[in-house]
């Protein structure tokens, strides 16, 4: 019997092994995909009956949970509508967005940097709480920002362009995200419902995506970029400057903005094109060029890619195959060219940064609840995706933009501006979209800052990137230099 | 002078079996365990440990020294790793238990178990003691094979009776007399081991040896397989009648086990396994309970299944649990393990995986695994026959209890009313339990002697 008997010692491991094999699934290899299932409330339960963790900016909590008397032990309290695009809401009815949502695993005291308090937890019982995030974000300038934009629908983002930190992310319409983390669900849903409904989208980001924008004359940054990078042309090359344009394989043609004949010479020179922002010669440069060259300096700066700051950033989009007539138009930024104001900040931060593009961030360290550092995140290099004298060149064309051109009014007193606007064209009688990119100091750059208004900034098509976007950037750059 | 106190150490040495001292010394452990588990819970449930602690560690610890007393009187040479086992995991069951009826006091519910349990626990041990004190040998067991037979088979059907015959949650499973439930299944299992040990032991020479050999293979004759036939319509009639998947595969594949061991003949098994797999196959597309059971099984995160009643809202709620209990858990007290319905009985293990994590869960696999190791092994060191078959059946009937009800709860097998043995709450549940312990013991501690 003995042989039988130890048959029978096999078939019991096997059977354990199965048990095994099964708990280590459920417990390790498929737990996130069960907790993040709908129906598991634990995670929610989880977040409320213990102290999730703040959101610092320079030491001062913008969002935290106090404790409180019913039954959820805690109450999440934000403190100011000018950073709900960053911290989004956390809400037991309707989820959570923004970094409550992105830096949950901290937040929440999931990660593993805090193994060892998760291990005290298992003998002690108590439970972990979360982790602190202190962010790149300068309360000053995130203020500046803010009061710039003002009751206008829009984003500014301010990057420092040889860190990739970012120092001031704003969307408006703000929201209160107060009103979302409220203990009575029919008061959170109703305030919920409120925001969806209410003008200017404030649940969306407008700095990261959600829903992408125009470009405009911005764009010709990249087009710019790739004459330059190909070895062909130069900053002083002579590019054709007809009063109008018609555009290849079609009757229709296409004029300067405003009509202008931009200087009337029968050619102007690339830093000319850039300087007062002809779409004539950007529009023969780009069909010149090539889709092919400008999609891939566009991928190259980051187009198709979804940044995460850890909160996921919208890919902008530059088209896929386009006939000349239609590059001639996304030369200008036009046609279906989509941007992030992110994206635009980082091409910018890259030309400051003498051509190589730090990846952006938000989250500067992680502390836990009694302020112990868990990790600090370091710069990193996204690319470089233009060369020194190319980002060389782009620079002395931005100057010139700020200094006598098109986009006179990012000019700061004391220091040198290089930027370039954008009045983007939505089609019809829709509103522009308006934009102004650039960095200061221009020789020893301190932050890359977009500035997009959209709506037309509530001018429908009267206004300009000049009139309405670069004064919000002068005074974003303030912020920064005036420290 | 000296030579003389080197004959009182020696006689000393003998006197006091080394195993026992093993085993005090295993106890304790589990015991300082046990109560760092109730401690745990009353901390981060109550924040202060109470007077109840004395209850709800004391209890059990003042039985398992009592029977480790009987062990040293009674059963000198008895296995040493059996009873703090068994202690170890009834402690931990009680903690939970109790980590859940403090969640359901805060949840101004009425029903609490733990109380219960620690009552039901000292009957039980109690039992087992009284298994080794008064059954000198096991070998005694074989004057009653036929009335544990009759006893097993009535037990498993008894909750078909009308009258005393009880359903819950659509299953029938359950004995009620004088507002007492009880679940027969769990004694019913004692009784057949030892019938079936009984009954093969007498038959085995005819089982093995009979029959034609077909393509090499040997075919027993007909006759033989008459008792086998009764084994699966008895088990089929539980599955059929009282709904009931998992008894009616723990008997049958005790049975399976059982008849192996004793006739070497795979053959058996293998028809065995057909028949029962055809049986339960057939069963589960025709009877409506048992179908849907499959159903939630197969897809449980399907809305319709998850919605309906009877459906798998529990199941999947209790993976829920698994998960959120992560490579570590949440700690005793930590998680919310009374989000699943029946956490403290068929669900105990989930509630655990939550608060224990999947580290928790494989020490206490292990536990099971080294109780039914150690069973095996008394099966192996025994030269007679009965005792070889009676060892092995009652710790296979533990090792596939284990099986069937966590592979239930963590949608490995179709999902059934087995309680997990010493852990889950319910009188049947340990008395069964632990009175297969004080059989094993009773068992390894002739099985010691013989070897000496």
């Amino acid at each position: 019997m003995n042989r039988e008997l130890r048959r029978i010692s096999l078939v019991v491991a096997a059977m354990f092994l199965a048990l095994f094999i099964s708990a280590t699934n459920l417990q390790v290899l498929s737990s996130d995909s069960l907790a993040k299932d709908q129906r598991n409330v634990r995670a929610i339960y989880d977040g409320y009956l213990k102290q999730r963790g703040a959101i610092l900016v320079d030491s001062q909590p913008i969002a935290q949970s106090v404790p409180v008397a019913d039954a959820f032990h805690f109450d999440r309290k934000y403190s100011s509508d000018m950073y709900s695009a960053i911290t989004g809401f956390y809400s037991y009815y309707q989820g959570a967005t923004g970094l409550e949502s992105s830096a949950n695993d901290y937040l929440s005291g999931k990660n593993s940097a805090q193994f060892f308090e998760q291990l005290n937890a298992l003998f002690s019982g108590k439970p972990v709480s979360g982790a602190s995030i202190e962010l790149t974000i300068d309360p000053k300038v995130q203020k500046a920002a803010w009061d710039a934009l003002g009751n206008r629908t829009g984003a500014v983002v301010a990057i420092e362009p040889s860190t990739g930190n970012i120092l001031a992310m704003v969307s408006t319409p703000g929201y209160s995200a107060n009103k979302l983390a409220v203990h009575s669900g029919s008061k959170s849903q109703a305030n919920y419902n409120g925001l969806l409904a209410s003008p200017g989208d404030p649940l969306i980001n407008k700095a990261i995506g959600g829903s992408l924008y125009t470009p405009g004359s911005v764009f010709k940054l990249v087009v710019a970029a790739t004459a330059l990078e190909s070895g062909q042309y130069t900053v002083t090359s002579e590019l054709p400057n007809p009063p109008s344009y018609t555009l290849p394989n079609t009757s229709t043609k296409i004029r300067n903005s405003g009509g202008s004949t931009c200087g009337g010479t029968k050619t102007v020179t690339l830093l000319h094109a850039l300087q007062f922002s002809c779409n004539i010669p950007f529009a023969e440069l780009g069909v010149a060029l090539g889709q092919d060259k400008i999609r891939a300096m566009a991928k190259a700066f980051g187009f198709g890619q979804s940044f995460r700051i850890p909160t996921v950033a919208t890919a902008s989009v530059y088209p896929d195959n386009m006939d000349d007539a239609q590059t001639a138009l996304a030369s200008f930024g036009q046609f279906d060219v989509r941007v992030t104001p992110l994206q635009m900040a980082l091409i910018t931060a890259a030309i400051a940064n003498g051509g190589k593009e730090m990846n952006p961030q938000l989250i500067e360290n992680v502390q836990s609840s009694n302020l112990a550092l868990l990790s600090q995140t370091q710069p990193s290099e996204f690319g470089s995706p233009i060369s020194k004298s190319t980002a060389d060149g782009l620079k002395k064309m931005m100057i010139a933009a700020v200094k006598n051109g098109v986009s006179t009014n990012g000019q700061v007193s004391g220091t040198t501006v290089a930027g370039k606007t954008g009045t983007a064209q939505n089609g019809g009688n829709a509103p522009y979209t308006l934009w102004f990119t650039g960095f200061a100091p221009a020789d020893n750059p301190k932050v890359a800052v977009v500035v997009m208004v959209a709506n037309g900034g509530g001018l429908g098509q009267n206004g300009s990137g000049n009139i309405v976007a670069a004064p919000i950037a002068r005074k974003v750059i303030k912020a920064v230099l005036n420290k | 002078m000296s030579s003389n106190v080197t004959e009182r150490i020696a006689k000393i040495v003998r006197v006091v079996p080394r195993n026992r001292n093993t085993e005090l010394f295993l106890l304790l452990f589990a015991l300082a365990i046990n109560a760092f588990e109730v401690v745990q819970v009353q901390l981060s449930t109550l924040q202060a440990v109470t007077g109840d602690f004395w209850f709800y560690w004391g209890a059990l610890a003042g039985a398992g020294l009592l029977l480790h007393l009987v062990l040293r009187l009674r059963a000198r040479e008895a296995d040493p790793l059996i009873l703090p086992i068994a202690v170890a995991l009834n402690g931990l069951g009680i903690a939970e238990i109790y980590r859940l009826d403090i969640a359901a006091l805060a949840n101004h519910q009425t029903e609490l178990f733990a109380e219960k349990q620690v009552i039901w626990s000292l009957v039980a041990m109690v039992l087992a003691g009284a298994v080794i004190m008064y059954i000198p040998s096991h070998l005694v067991l074989r004057r009653y094979v036929f009335i544990a037979g009759a006893l097993g088979v009535g037990l498993l059907l008894a909750p078909m009776l009308p009258f005393i015959g009880k359903t819950i949650n659509g299953a029938s499973l359950w004995l009620s007399i004088g507002g007492l439930t009880f679940q027969p299944g769990e004694l019913a299992k004692i009784a057949l081991t030892i019938f079936f040990a009984g009954y093969l032991v007498q038959r085995k020479d005819s089982l093995a040896m009979t029959g034609r050999t077909v393509f090499g293979i040997q075919i027993p004759k007909a006759r033989e397989l008459g008792p086998i036939l009764a084994i699966w319509v008895v088990s089929l009639l539980v599955l059929v009648v009282q709904h009931d998947l998992g008894t009616s595969l723990l008997f049958f594949g005790l049975f399976l086990v059982m008849i192996y061991t004793a006739t070497g003949r795979a053959i058996y098994t293998v028809v065995g396994l057909g028949m029962f797999l055809t049986g339960a196959l057939v069963a589960s597309r025709t009877i409506d309970y048992v179908t849907k059971r499959f159903d939630a099984w197969l897809n449980p995160f399907d809305d319709g299944h998850y919605n309906a009643i009877g459906g798998s809202y529990q199941l999947v709620q209790g993976l829920f649990g698994f998960a959120h209990g992560g490579l570590l858990g949440t700690g005793l007290g930590g998680g919310v393990p009374q989000l699943v319905p029946l956490a403290e009985s068929d669900f105990i293990v989930a509630s655990l995986a939550e608060e224990l994590g999947l580290a928790g869960i494989f020490v206490i696999f292990t536990l099971y695994i080294l109780l039914v190791a150690r069973g095996l092994r008394i099966g192996f060191n025994h030269n007679d026959d009965f005792s070889k078959l009676l060892a092995t059946g009652l710790s296979f009937v533990i090792a596939l209890q284990v099986f069937i009800v966590i592979g239930g709860v963590t949608r490995l097998v179709p999902l059934t009313g087995l309680t997990t043995p010493l852990l889950a709450a319910g009188g049947s549940s340990l008395v069964a339990n632990w009175i297969i312990i004080g059989l094993l013991l009773r068992i390894s501690d002739t099985n010691r002697k013989e070897v000496e």
